[in-house]
């Protein structure tokens, strides 16, 4: 039973920061039905912002997260402006494939200018909290609540304020919004910026939590935020948020019961078999088109 | 869906041509004409030209984005290995090899088929996902398995890949591509493209068509990877990730999507590229993803998107020169 | 003469919405059945349940006496039903004739491993497709520019191409979804020549969706009212030109349309 425990809060911690990175997944879907590949090597790429901001100015936790979130958001919206937004109206495919390519751009310059793993300057002295047989660090309540709490104040943004209410009507039809005098540019930009800062976030704590990190981090980990995101429903929020503490789940409790070198066969296998049952995630609604 | 360059060649040309082709492989390969290195470079050109050609049907003529084809190749790589090196290793290449590729493809085309029937109910980003989750689960499902070495990868393949063979295989590769293209099956391809429900109201059976596309598509990349497999005599389950299967999308998005010649000029193109590119590392896989990029931006269907080089087109698919009556 | 094509009850429902209540109404054949009615009346999810893209929530419809509803829309097509589409659906970036190839490809016979290896019964077929289709296309003057890009037609032409494309398919039954759509007086005029000939000369049986009264009434030998999803008058010309409730409805003047 504690080891069960045990293992949870593990699921809650990894699922916790695959939900920061598989919103700004579904946030970019949701606004302009794309898949953003290059977002997990966003997400790495944070890790390594937070690396060499330690390296030349050693700051406290919540300065190094602050700043690298911003950093990271800059990138975002970067990308969207010289990569994306030529390609508002092409075809889908040519979105993606751009996608996909600034993603191993990313990935590979950090691999070349990196090639081996760096390890991360201690961030975060955490104080271990033993509840009989459970352990309980610091650390981990942080890494929990610092994504609940971005996770609460996005919703709040989403939900109750005019830029976010924008963001849900460009979702539901880019075409007209902007009749309507919304500044869609901006707020598409606004998007990109908060997935991308969010990604930023999930960066610090990341490597925080796990402190070798690697250019391949964008493919072992942002993508399996990708996975999550998409068995939620990729384009919802709550989704996102769904998808990844179900993945949390399975990735920890799986790696209890087989080898380690199953964990990735299990997790894709789970979502080629939830496309099949459910096309559009767990939360995924079709889009209907009229005939 | 072609726009015509020049005028068609006669028939016996064509066939003149592919047969001093053929003779020539042969012959450089008895003489030892080109040194090893040439050698090698010629035989990764046709398991390219055969890699785009295979994924441009789906990517290209059917409009669809798969990322899944090193997992095809993958397929077709393991198989043919285990067929020429554990269950049939005793035999004579001449008749051994050929079974070991085709063994390896018809794997491949299986495995495509359950794609294809997977891609009735779903279309555009979500194919898309769900090629890359098979993608994923071959690579790591062939990592646990010890029978073919793990992720340690598979070791001592015979060097059975010749000049000759894979100039076979790449020409038929192209012949069967361009028949099944230029029939009722190919424009139901690429009706389903153009405009799936019109094309369910004009007859066309639409899932049998992407059965076609997905089965043949696949069947090709296995072949393609039962030659990668016997070149490199050594495969390991890394080697077909994701950054295989951009490699084979770069070929298809430059040499031009729905092209039998654009595929050629796209594996042409590429692997001159990777060799002259060789040097640099890893940054090699910065600037083939940046030449992606660009191409998206400035010229998404490619080279030769969409057309065709009259060579490959039937004679019948031409406008008849008539005498205005 | 016999029922060409039967549609019994049929209610299409999609969640809350009924798009349309216990349609029933019968096309004989050799007939030019109109289908009227204001704009979400219901006509063009008619034909999309009679086509199959649509499975009917109650009812049913019968073609030669047999169930068709709940088949796919390939099926069906090739079973002898063809049409149009109200926003024209050619594929555009395929030349003219290959528009066409593709309807007359659902008779074609070989397989596919036949086609990949040139089987000579492959080969006949593909020769005798390009032959029918270019006289296809000649019939309906529209063979000099056989191989131009579909999408590259001026909109006319692209209307007529549609129906040439359906006329491929060799169907009984030709359903036409707002044929004059975008024409004047004249071009309509024209048309209803048009529509004649190819009666006559394929005899093919057709059901029309159209707002163009001129049209209607002239060419259509019965007319089936909708409104709302339901049918509120059946009949010829005349008696639907002055029944009060179609009246009512939407016509107001005789010769107007919409």
């Amino acid at each position: 039973m504690d080891y069960f425990a045990q293992q949870a809060i593990n699921a809650v911690q990894l699922g916790s920061i695959y939900a920061l990175i598989a919103l700004g997944y579904s946030m970019v879907y949701g606004v302009l039905v794309m898949i953003n590949f290059a977002h997990g090597d966003v997400f790495m790429v944070s890790s390594f912002f937070c690396f060499l901001l330690l390296l030349v100015l050693p700051v406290p936790f919540g300065a190094a997260l602050i700043i690298v979130m911003l950093a990271t958001a800059i990138l975002g919206v970067a990308i969207e402006r010289l990569a994306y937004r030529p390609l508002r109206n092409a075809p889908r495919v040519s979105a993606i494939i751009t996608a996909l390519g600034c993603g191993l751009v990313i990935q590979n310059t950090t691999l070349s200018l990196s090639p081996y793993s760096q390890r991360m300057p201690e961030l975060f002295v955490p104080v271990l909290q033993h509840f009989g047989g459970v352990t309980v660090s610091s650390l981990q309540v942080l890494i929990i609540g610092v994504s609940v709490g971005l996770m609460i104040a996005l919703d709040f943004f989403i939900r109750k304020t005019r830029y976010g209410m924008a963001m849900r009507a460009i979702a539901q039809d880019r075409i007209s919004v902007p009749l309507m005098g919304v500044p869609v540019n901006q707020i598409i930009a606004m998007t990109f910026a908060i997935g991308a800062a969010l990604g930023g976030a999930a960066g610090v704590l990341y490597a925080s939590a796990y402190p070798v990190i690697s250019a391949t981090m964008g493919v072992l980990v942002g993508w399996k935020a990708f996975v999550a995101a998409v068995i939620g429903g990729i384009g919802n929020v709550r989704g996102a948020v769904l998808g990844a503490y179900v993945l949390g789940a399975v990735e920890v409790f799986t790696v209890t019961i087989l080898p380690s070198t199953y964990r990735d066969l299990v997790v894709y296998s789970l979502l080629l078999v939830i496309l099949v049952f459910k096309p559009y995630g767990l939360l995924g609604r079709p889009s209907v088109q009229k005939v | 869906m072609m726009r015509w360059f020049k005028q068609p060649p006669p028939r016996g040309v064509l066939l003149a041509l592919l047969a001093a082709g053929l003779a020539a492989c042969f012959a450089i390969e008895q003489f030892g004409l080109v040194d090893d290195y040439v050698r090698f470079v010629l035989i990764t050109l046709g398991i390219n030209i055969i890699l785009c050609v295979s994924l441009n049907l789906v990517n290209g003529w059917m409009g669809e984005f798969s990322v899944g084809h090193a997992g095809f190749m993958a397929l077709g790589a393991y198989l043919s290995a285990c067929v020429s090196v554990k269950w049939l290793g005793w035999g004579d290449p001449l008749w051994m090899f050929p079974l070991a590729v085709m063994a390896g493809g018809l794997l491949a085309g299986a495995v495509g088929l359950l794609l294809g029937l997977l891609s009735f109910k779903t279309r555009g980003d979500y194919l898309a996902i769900i090629t890359l989750a098979f993608l994923m689960i071959v690579k790591s499902g062939i990592e646990n398995i010890p029978y073919v070495g793990g992720p340690r990868g598979f070791l001592g393949i015979g060097n059975h890949t010749t000049l000759l063979w894979t100039a076979v295989w790449t020409v038929l590769t192209l012949w069967a591509i361009r028949n099944l293209v230029y029939s009722r099956f190919g424009r139901g391809i690429v009706a389903v493209r153009e405009d799936e429900i019109a094309a369910n109201a004009m007859g066309v059976d639409t899932r049998k068509a992407k059965l076609a596309a997905f089965v043949v598509s696949s069947f090709f990349g296995g072949v393609a990877g039962a030659l990668f497999a016997h070149q490199l005599q050594f495969i390991n389950p890394g080697v077909f990730d994701i950054v295989k299967s951009t490699e084979i999308l770069v070929m298809v998005y430059l040499g031009g999507i729905g092209s039998l010649g654009g595929s050629i000029l796209g594996a042409a193109a590429f692997t001159i590229l990777a060799q002259v590119l060789q040097p640099l590392g890893t940054w090699r896989m910065v600037i083939l993803p940046l030449i992606l990029v660009l191409l998206m931006l400035f010229r998404p269907r490619g080279i030769m998107g969409m057309r065709e080089f009259p060579w490959f087109v039937p004679r019948r698919e031409f406008p008849a020169k008539e005498d205005k009556k | 003469m016999s029922a060409l094509l039967e549609v019994r009850d049929v209610t299409m429902r999609f969640g809350g919405l009924v798009a349309v209540a216990d349609l029933t109404l019968e096309v004989t054949q050799g007939h030019a059945h109109g289908i009227i009615g204001p704009n979400g009346a219901g006509k063009t999810t008619a034909f999309n349940v009679i086509t199959g893209i649509y499975t009917p929530t109650a009812g049913d419809v019968l073609f030669r006496g047999e169930i068709i509803s709940g088949r796919r829309p390939s099926a069906i097509a090739r079973g002898g039903i063809a049409r149009t589409f109200q926003n024209i659906r050619l594929f555009r970036d395929l030349t003219v004739l290959d528009n066409v190839r593709i309807a007359h490809d659902a008779h074609a016979r070989y397989s596919w491993p036949g086609a990949m290896v040139q089987l000579p019964s492959a080969r006949r077929a593909e020769q005798e497709s390009i032959e029918h289709c270019t006289d296809l296309l000649e019939k309906f003057g529209l063979v000099d520019a056989a191989y131009e890009r579909a999408g590259d037609l001026p909109y006319g032409s692209q209307r007529r191409l549609e129906i040439a494309r359906a006329m491929a398919l060799q169907p009984s039954l030709l359903l036409l979804d707002e044929p004059a759509a975008g024409m004047n007086s004249a071009e309509t005029l024209k048309l209803v020549e048009f529509l004649g000939w190819l009666r006559d000369h394929f005899s093919v049986t057709m059901l029309l969706i159209e707002h163009h009264m001129q049209l209607v009434m002239t060419f259509c030998d019965r007319i089936t009212v909708l409104d709302f999803g339901k049918t509120i008058a059946e009949g010829s010309p005349d008696e639907v030109r002055n029944d009060p409730k179609v009246i009512e409805a939407y016509l107001g003047q005789e010769d107007g349309h919409e």
